[in-house]
């Protein structure tokens, strides 16, 4: 019976070591990318890994956040993944839950550049994985100055969440798949409340916004 | 032009458009559904009995391999409509005219869960740093330039060249394709597969003769007469002697692998070859 114990608590042991051992791997950048390679953390923590990322992932949970598995071929789900396809997938970690509003400010991104990325990736999705350059910029000089689309553009090129090939067509990027759910976002966009305004009504909006700007540009 | 000729000249003409049309389709720039495949493999089929010249026959060839790439994105297309995924991009683009900034920016924070990373000193890093900062030369004296004797313009044979290690005793080539060989001998001998362990191969009594083989074969895979299998879990590198040197190497995308020939690594390899 106490040798029983005695194993138990060195395995605790051991997988509590294991556990802190994922967690400098996967919170500390390392590389240009953050997150880690499934044979990293197969080679430093060895071949029981995925149970210490379960275990861990339970604990974080506690704080609001998770174990994130990113499959190298997009079309296997996260949870079906051989010992091999594991090795291949890339680990981050990741919030939970949501931010509010007020908490993407604190954290840098102005309320005018997250939309622009809803749209932007919501779009691509919609027109299965690519849309041009073009297409992306018309649809956010919408409702941006068309100078600031293009930057914007740049600037999610950039961070990781869209990549551009050289026929100017637009694709998503390791940083979407990491971090936006996108079924839910295209789900949310489309079920989102109406505002009281219509497209007429809008589009009479925008007309008067540019003639009073044509007014005090003539002033 | 007879009667014939025309006809055919026109065949040719429909079936290079054909190809503009599905080349358009392919490069995702035309809707797939916009063409009418039945008509065009009517149109196919009528000029077929036309076609006698290889050049007609391949471009009647290219037409139905266009035809059939474009079957398959129409299928695609058909695939993505019915998955959960699918939303009709005209649908979307209304909600995102008619919504507000808030309102989607909102609906993106339900479905973004950013990355969490830190980027933070640690006191080894910092303790590191320190190291290497005393142990660092000033600037102004890694910086001297060296003080130059003028030195009067002489010759010097080949041999003193070779004493001063300036010069091999042989040509380099010559011992470039004299390693290759041993490799090829060597992996018949000791390796499996094809494959030699890297360090069975540059490996030898001493370290310095270890060091001049990892130099020598590093150009042996640089110039294409072998390749590194490099297996990361098992921490294990194999080299593969090529049949003959491959001279189109320039034309793919070359990435540089570091591989250390520290002492110690050296050592082990010995200890190991010895049990």
């Amino acid at each position: 019976m106490e040798e029983e114990k005695e194993g138990m608590s060195k395995r605790k042991g051991l997988y509590a070591s294991k556990i802190k051992r994922a967690v400098h791997l996967l919170f500390f950048r390392r590389r240009l990318k953050p997150g880690v390679k499934g044979w990293e953390l197969h080679r430093t923590l060895g071949s029981d890994y995925p149970k210490v990322l379960s275990l861990l992932d339970d604990y974080l949970e506690k704080l609001d956040l998770q174990v994130k598995t990113v499959p190298e071929n997009e079309k296997s789900p996260a949870e079906k993944l051989s010992l091999e396809e594991l090795d291949k997938a890339r680990f981050y970690v990741t919030l939970r839950g949501e931010l509010t509003p007020k908490e993407s400010r604190m954290i840098g991104w102005r309320i005018d550049d997250l939309a622009g990325l809803a749209v932007t990736i919501s779009y691509i999705i919609s027109k299965k994985g690519q849309a041009s350059r073009s297409e992306v910029e018309k649809l956010l000089s919408q409702k941006l100055p068309s100078w600031k689309a293009s930057v914007n553009i740049d600037r999610y090129i950039r961070y990781g969440y869209i990549q551009e090939d050289e026929r100017q067509q637009l694709y998503l990027d390791w940083r979407t798949r990491a971090e936006v759910d996108q079924k839910a976002l295209v789900d949310l966009l489309l079920k989102s409340e109406q505002p009281t305004d219509t497209v007429a009504t809008l589009a009479k909006k925008n007309e008067a916004t540019a003639d009073e700007e044509n007014d005090s540009v003539a002033r | 032009m007879t009667e014939k000729e025309v006809h055919a000249s026109i065949g040719r003409e429909k079936l290079q458009r054909i190809i503009e049309m599905c080349t358009a389709i392919e490069n995702h720039t035309v809707d797939p559904f916009t063409l009418d495949v039945e008509e065009i493999i009517r149109i196919i089929r009528t000029y077929f009995p036309e076609w006698e010249k290889p050049e007609d026959l391949s471009l009647d060839a290219e037409a139905l391999h266009h035809l059939a790439t474009v079957i398959k994105l129409q299928s695609e297309w058909v695939k993505h409509r019915s998955t959960s995924l699918y939303t009709d991009p005209f649908i979307l683009q209304e909600k995102i005219a008619v919504a507000d900034k808030e309102e989607i920016t909102r609906v993106f924070l339900k479905a973004w869960h950013p990355i969490v990373e830190l980027e933070q000193l640690s006191l080894f890093s910092l303790s590191e740093a320190a190291d290497y900062w005393s142990a660092l030369l000033p600037l102004a004296e890694r910086w001297k330039q060296p003080e130059e004797e003028a030195v009067e313009p002489g010759s010097i044979s080949r041999e003193e060249l070779v004493k001063q290690r300036l010069l091999s005793d042989r040509y380099f080539t010559e011992e470039l394709e004299e390693y290759w060989h041993e490799l090829k001998v060597k992996t018949e001998r000791d390796g499996e597969n094809g494959r030699i362990r890297y360090w069975d191969f540059v490996g030898a009594d001493t370290y310095e003769e270890t060091v001049k083989r990892a130099f020598i074969t590093s150009f042996l895979v640089t110039y294409g007469y072998a390749t590194l299998e490099i297996h990361p879990l098992q921490e294990e590198t194999y080299i593969k002697p090529a049949e003959k040197p491959k001279t189109t190497l320039n034309m793919e995308q070359l990435v540089s692998i570091p591989i250390a020939i520290n002492y110690d690594d050296w050592q082990e390899w010995r200890k190991r070859r010895k049990e």
